[in-house]
């Protein structure tokens, strides 16, 4: 990849006011932008000739609700133990009656769109953030990436998020007649209806998941020196 | 006047062309397609959702069954992606077992395509000749990690264990016994590299088995020629990648302009099509078989002068030997720390993306610090791909839908996810 470096600078010239903030790391450029420039800055990151981001390889949804919660506090002596980490209604954990209702944190959802130059060798993170929580909805990019069409349809499926302007916004990946949006965080990971073959009704039958949410491990975040201690252990051990 | 609809036809999800779970819901005007309507997500597993639940590396093996044809390969986009986040650095000889295996990999995968693919088109015999060599292959999966597919052999900061020094072999049974048992092990006498040897040295051959029953094959040419067209800018806007993306003549391979494991340092070609029809696929796959082979060899031959270890000693994120731990304590407690709670990953995002046989496979990994995934995105090549069908096959015979579902080369394990 070519000067990663200057990728970001380069862009913040060219896009200015349209682009919210930049971020590099890892060798990875991500850009953030307003919804209102979503189309405007995708288009001018497909034809200028300085960028041609003429690939559009992955659109997807991110759910930023519980980001950064824990469900273990390490920080200090505690009265849980790891093993009783396992209870509480931590992600996870919930069935769909039990699913966490109050869930109103501002800028909860996110697009984020990977780009692709095969003319420059470079990748590109575009992400915006869905003004309405209750309704998301971002405008689609198929009529500049005809490749993210499907990608839409997924994010519309998995996240509820509505892409205006797609011409065919219908679920992908989940059964027909599927009710919520299975990959948000206050979706239950068991589900809520299972299938069955009914001998008597001679079908199939949906019903409510019969089995209990559980999760073995908790979430745990350790903001402790670990990794600093590993490397300059690694460090040490070089020299 | 007569009224004239056009037929609603229903394609699988049941359809051994289909090649899994595929259902199409085709418009047709008599043979003619006017409209394709590919319904997905018939083999949706939320693998994605099972991910954020778990550990990371609990979830390795969920990759093995995204694309359950190139298992490696997904493993390997996965945990490049962990090891970014972690900052990890991979041991020299795991990268290069790593770009061996994804090499394999290629081949295991391009024979099952090459194999199906034929065989959706009426050439029957291709299907067992490619399965004979698969299985050759499988055994190397097999002697290194103790199952034939879902390995779950790569791990964040190396690969489970090195190479084995004895290739297992036949026993006699009713079935294998006298000369026949001798032919079975007659390359299984030395190391998993030394079979490997043997079988690269073969294996070009067996490509010209392939190869003389299609290549020319005038049945072959009439269903693929011309049939399935991509022209070059449809490849890009679409997203296509991998041989798809090359079938149309432009030369973009991710072991090249983005190297990653050790493909920087290995000699091999990218071969790229002319008109960007099924046929020109089909030859750069044989070709790309052919260049796998190559790798393979120069992989086996520096693994074989290169002893090393093959994962990070760092016991925050991998685990001590077993042999450590029956004196050590803290080694006792790194074990116990990894396979209860897991590591925490710093907070940060990343993409990391490989060339699998079908095209790029990326892994968007979100972690907020935890020692679960926040977010894991996996980008599979087949799902952008086959959402360009609709495009493609409008104005193709039914019988030309089947030859387009091949040379996509499909897997529903990673289109659904």
């Amino acid at each position: 990849m070519s000067e990663p470096a200057s990728l970001a600078r380069r862009l913040d010239v060219q896009l200015g006011q349209k682009m919210v903030g930049s971020v590099e790391s890892r060798g990875e450029t991500t850009i953030e932008v307003l919804p209102e420039n979503w189309l405007a800055v995708a288009r001018i990151l497909r034809d200028d000739p300085a960028w041609r981001f003429e690939q559009c390889i992955d659109v997807c949804g991110v759910d930023y609700l519980s980001y950064g919660q824990t469900e273990w506090d390490t920080t200090d002596v505690s009265s849980e133990g790891f093993s009783r980490g396992v209870e509480g209604k931590g992600a996870g954990r919930f069935n769909w009656a039990d699913r966490p209702r109050n869930t109103d944190i501002p800028r909860r959802f996110a697009v984020v769109v990977h780009l692709l130059s095969l003319a420059t060798n470079q990748r590109l993170r575009m992400r915006a953030f869905c003004v309405d929580d209750d309704v998301p909805s971002m405008p689609s990019l198929v009529d500049i990436w005809p490749a993210a069409n499907w990608f839409e349809r997924e994010a519309f499926d998995l996240y509820g998020i509505v892409f205006e302007g797609h011409p065919d916004l219908r679920r992908i990946l989940t059964d027909y007649g599927f009710v919520g949006h299975a990959f948000r965080k206050d979706f239950p990971l068991i589900g809520n209806v299972e299938v069955r073959y009914d001998p008597e009704k001679r079908r199939v039958v949906y019903e409510p998941v019969s089995i209990e949410p559980r999760v073995l491990v908790p979430r745990t975040i350790r903001d402790d020196s670990r990794y600093e201690q590993a490397s300059a252990e690694r460090e040490a051990g070089m020299k | 006047m007569e009224e004239i609809r056009n037929y609603t036809m229903n394609f699988g999800p049941q359809h051994p062309a289909a090649h899994g779970v595929l259902r199409l819901v085709l418009e047709m005007d008599g043979e003619t397609v006017v409209r394709a309507d590919p319904h997905i997500g018939l083999l949706h597993r939320g693998t994605e959702k099972l991910v954020e639940s778990k550990p990371y590396n609990q979830s390795i093996g969920y990759m093995d069954r995204l694309d359950y044809v190139s298992m490696m390969c997904n493993e390997h986009a996965y945990v490049r992606a962990i090891e970014n986040l972690l900052g990890v650095d991979v041991p020299e000889r795991a990268q290069w077992i790593r770009t061996m295996f994804d090499e394999i990999t290629r081949i295991l995968n391009h024979l099952m395509w090459i194999g199906s693919n034929a065989l959706d088109l009426g050439a029957m015999a291709v299907f067992l000749y490619a399965f004979r060599e698969r299985e050759e292959l499988m055994d190397c999966y097999e002697a290194v990690s103790g199952a034939r597919m879902h390995a779950t052999y790569y791990r964040p900061g190396g690969v489970y264990r090195d190479l084995p020094a004895v290739m297992p072999k036949y026993k006699e049974s009713r079935w294998h016994k006298g000369d026949d048992l001798k032919r079975f092990n007659q390359w299984r006498e030395g190391s998993m590299l030394d079979y490997l040897e043997s079988f690269c040295a073969d294996f070009p051959g067996k490509v010209d088995e392939y190869e003389e029953l299609l290549t020319g094959n005038r049945i072959w040419k009439q269903r693929t020629v011309d049939i399935g067209v991509v022209p070059p800018d449809l490849a890009r806007a679409w997203g296509m990648t991998g041989p798809m993306l090359r079938g149309s003549g432009i030369a973009w391979d991710l072991r090249k302009k983005q190297p990653y494991a050790k493909y920087a340092e290995v000699d091999f070609d990218i071969p790229v099509g002319v008109n960007g029809d099924c046929y020109d696929r089909y030859l750069v796959r044989v070709e790309e078989m052919r260049q796998s082979n190559r790798i393979i060899q120069q992989c086996v031959a520096w693994l074989k002068a290169n002893p090393g270890p093959v994962i990070v000693q760092n016991y925050k994120v991998a685990p001590p030997k077993r042999e450590e731990m029956k004196d050590d304590m803290e080694a006792l407690i790194h074990h116990f720390k990894l396979f209860t709670e897991g590591y925490c990953v710093p907070a940060g995002e990343t993409y990391a993306a490989v060339e699998a046989p079908k095209g790029e496979f990326g892994c968007y990994l979100i972690s907020d610090g935890a020692n679960k995934p926040f977010r894991c995105k996996l980008r599979a090549p087949g799902f952008a791909h086959l959402s360009s069908m609709d495009t493609i096959v409008r104005g193709h015979m039914l019988a030309d839908v089947v030859a387009m579902i091949g040379t996509y080369d499909v897997v529903f394990g990673e289109i659904d996810r």
